[in-house]
């Protein structure tokens, strides 16, 4: 035992079964890990998932740049340091690099791939090579998009919008509709992917209702991905056609709508904010479990909230028109559903609270992140619920209150729920511990950096400040400097995790298979995994967060809940945890009859 | 499933044995192939629908639909395509019939049926284009009936060259057979789906 696992005496029996029923074989040889796969066509989906991780990140290094770009430029109310054209290219780019280069192939393609086989006890997904393939579409897409600079990149704003984004800069329109497009085929390649894999290649006792909560969010996501992106690529075939023909799909003075580029448009565009927080909201439930040592609150809950939001994802998105002339009648629909869908993501808000409180908390990294997602997304939710008012969004629409709603849940919701799972699960795909001294620097740094730097821009809006422009109102001038100077500390406070990433890779202590004592079963497995994922096919002797329920008698005092005493807590008699299938229970004595689960 | 017949620690280079798994990797489980077809025309169908709805509201907003000057477009032909790509669909199911009877050659004669009546159709179409008094330009409606029947008509060639695919593969001895014969069902799955979505577009465009 190493001081890596002072936790260690305090083992679960139910982490004590599954690891008995998993043993590891640890070969002879160490694995030899060619560095030189992750630069081919491997159909290995760890080999896969790291791919899409760094090729990910990297692009999120270059919109990085492109924001800070942006916050240079309005750190003074003049266009003084760029020009106008330049400026409008730069934060078209920065979006749109963040959304498809970033957040959505990382959540999905990156953790989506590397987790789910080893969580659900496969050997790969179900189509190995259309995982590649998949892959292999986003660093030349990525690389055509940014060569956009060279003949003058797109100006538009991510959203595009016709008329103005077929008047100027048609190279670079033309590049950022093929970019989108190809972008879009791997999301939903990847989708077809997920779905089939959680559906089909769970191992025998574990049911939807036992697999972990990661997967079930994949499935949420997928869906989204599979259904709404098509219509996204329905809207660049009929916006390129107007830029290169002439049609006049989009055109008023030729009998077309703008409006109906923006329904289309706005009909994946919504999905895709759930498509880039999802799969977080899966890593996160996982996250804090382990860490607070402790059952999830509300499984079920929290599994057809995913659901619920993957269903209600789809009938909000008109809720970005407000004031592009939708009707009354329909804009107080709209109104309603995207209020209510903040009803199954406050589900998950509480169940998290609610696990983390009196769990014994593992304050390091991973969880630290995974408290600040929590804290930020919920600023970001309160912002939302905002202007999912009509009347509100009518004031703030435009304004900087839309950039600082967005940046709270993208960047506060899904890049600090990243980072936590970077944290969380360096060590099994790599088999190496990340410095956590820096880790906890890198964390501190983020969370006063983008505070900084996004707060302010609530007041700015409210005060009227425009959205994408390079020059304002000088009373706007000391906030806009605040906002640059916390975009500055949160460009530096990248380098101490990239400089621990890379050095770590090579030089860090080496991980134990379970160095956070999971139950999950890509953690009854060596760090990293064998090629085949588990020496032999897994064996499920508990639910995925069942911790202190195989001897009942544990560091943490689970209690048990019934009608005239509630408890906050997951268990043994709570209806809403993720009970493991009777046949395949944590204690040997417990265990009644065949699984019928699949 | 079987335990691992591999020995991981004794692995230098993994793109061989990637090859070795991917060869492993049919054997492990289940052939998910065709629920994977069937998932992704879900999102082929989605396109599809996005462009439908783009027609259905461009239309409700017109004041004029056809805009004002617009040919009316003739029924004969088109109706004449649209029985051909309908009855296209049985005779493809036919060779789906014979296949699971172990009947390669009643395979072939009945996949080449249905290639020869895909073929035209999109020769019908090609014809109908160049006949046409409107240019894809020419108004809305003349835009939209271009670019969503020139969609469908790339689904239909690529539909054609699938078929044209299962047709080459079995030549190959024993390559399908009564108990394995993906690429027949994924054929003719797909061309169910560009079939439907034909009826669809005929309803939309020529008769409503």
């Amino acid at each position: 035992m190493n001081d890596r696992e002072p936790l260690t005496f305090l083992m679960t029996q139910a982490a004590e079964y599954q690891e008995q029923a998993n043993l590891v074989a640890h070969g002879s040889e160490p694995d030899k890990n060619d560095w030189r796969k992750y630069f081919g066509f491997s159909t290995d989906h760890k080999v896969i998932g790291i791919q899409y991780l760094v090729t990910t990140f990297i692009f999120y290094l270059m919109g990085g740049v492109l924001a800070t770009l942006v916050r240079t430029e309005l750190a003074t109310p003049a266009s003084d340091f760029v020009s106008r054209e330049v400026y409008n290219s730069l934060f078209t780019v920065h979006a749109t690099v963040m959304i498809f280069l970033w957040i959505v192939p990382a959540g999905t393609g990156g953790f989506g791939n590397y987790l789910i086989p080893l969580m659900i006890g496969a050997r790969d997904m179900a189509f190995p090579r259309l995982n590649a393939i998949a892959f292999w579409i986003i660093p030349p897409a990525g690389i055509l998009l940014m060569s956009s600079f060279f003949v003058g990149a797109p100006g538009s704003g991510w959203t595009s919008y016709p008329p103005l984004s077929l008047m100027n800069g048609k190279a670079g329109e033309l590049i950022w509709i093929l970019s989108v497009l190809l972008l879009g085929t791997s999301s939903i390649l990847a989708a077809v992917n997920f779905i089939v894999t959680i559906f089909k290649m769970r191992i025998p006792g574990m049911g939807l209702n036992q697999m972990p909560l990661f997967c079930w969010a994949m499935l949420a996501t997928s869906f989204l991905a599979l259904v709404a992106t098509p219509v996204l690529a329905g809207a660049m075939i009929l916006l390129s056609f107007d830029l290169i023909v002439g049609t006049n799909f989009f055109n008023p003075t030729g009998g077309g709508d703008p409006i109906v580029y923006q329904h289309m448009f706005w009909f994946y565009s919504h999905p895709a904010v759930y498509i880039m927080i999802l799969p977080v909201f899966g890593m996160i439930s996982e996250i804090v479990s382990v860490h607070s040592r402790k059952p999830i609150f509300g499984y079920k809950a929290i599994a057809y909230s995913s659901v619920a939001i993957c269903g209600l994802g789809l009938i909000v998105w008109a809720h970005h028109m407000f004031t592009s002339g939708t009707p009354p009648w329909l804009r107080m629909f709209f109104m309603i559903t995207s209020m209510i869908i903040a009803v199954p993501t406050g589900i998950k808000v509480f169940s998290w609270l609610a696990t983390i409180w009196g769990g014994k908390l593992r304050l390091e990294s991973p969880l630290l992140f995974a408290m600040g997602f929590i804290s930020l997304f919920v600023i970001g939710g309160i912002s939302g619920v905002m202007v999912a008012s009509v009347p509100w969004d009518i004031h703030v629409h435009d304004t900087y209150f839309i950039v600082a709603h967005l940046h709270y849940v993208l960047f506060g919701g899904s890049v600090f729920g990243l980072y936590a799972a970077f944290y969380h699960w360096f060590p099994k795909m790599t088999g190496r511990m990340l410095n956590e001294t820096w880790g906890k620097i890198h964390f501190a740094l983020s969370y006063v950096g983008f505070n900084l730097a996004f707060m302010p821009m609530h007041k700015l809006g409210i005060e009227g400040m425009n959205r994408r422009i390079a020059e304002y109102d000088p009373k706007f001038a000391a906030l806009n400097l605040l906002c640059t100077i916390g975009a500055y500390l949160l460009a530096v406070s990248t380098l101490p995790f990239l400089v621990n990433v890379c050095w770590s890779w090579v030089y860090g202590e080496k991980a134990s298979d379970n160095p956070w004592r999971g139950l999950t079963l890509e953690w009854m497995t060596t760090s990293p995994p064998p090629v085949e994922n588990f020496d032999a096919d897994p064996v499920l002797a508990t639910g995925p967060y069942d911790y202190g329920m195989g001897s009942r008698a544990t560091e943490v005092n689970v209690a048990f809940s019934d009608a005239s005493d509630p408890v906050l807590s997951a268990g043994p008699s709570s209806t809403l945890r993720a009970k493991p299938d009777p046949a395949v229970a944590a204690s040997p004595s417990d265990r009644v009859g065949e699984s019928h689960n699949r | 499933m079987t335990g691992s017949t591999l020995d991981s620690a004794k692995t230098v280079l993994n793109h061989h044995h990637d090859a070795e798994v991917v060869a492993a990797h049919g054997a492990e489980h289940q052939d998910f192939r065709l629920l994977g077809i069937i998932v992704f025309l879900v999102a082929e169908g989605m396109i599809f629908l996005g462009l439908f709805m783009a027609y259905l509201t461009f239309r409700s907003v017109a004041t004029e639909w056809p805009p004002a000057g617009t040919p009316r477009l003739e029924l004969l032909l088109p109706g004449i395509n649209t029985a051909i790509l309908v009855s296209s669909s049985f005779v493809i199911h036919k060779a789906d019939t014979a296949i699971k009877k172990n009947d390669v050659k009643g395979l072939r004669l009945w996949f080449g049926i249905t290639a020869a009546m895909g073929a035209v159709f999109l020769a019908g179409q090609l014809y109908e284009y160049f006949h046409l008094e409107f240019g894809l330009t020419t108004n809305l409606f003349a835009s939209t009936f271009y670019v969503l029947t020139g969609f469908h008509g790339l689904h239909v060639l690529f539909g054609l060259v699938l078929m044209l695919g299962v047709l080459w593969r079995s030549l190959k001895p024993d390559h399908y057979n009564s108990k394995s014969h993906f690429g027949v069902e994924a054929a003719e799955i797909y061309w169910h789906f560009v079939d439907i979505v034909w009826v669809i577009l005929f309803l939309m465009l020529y008769i409503l």
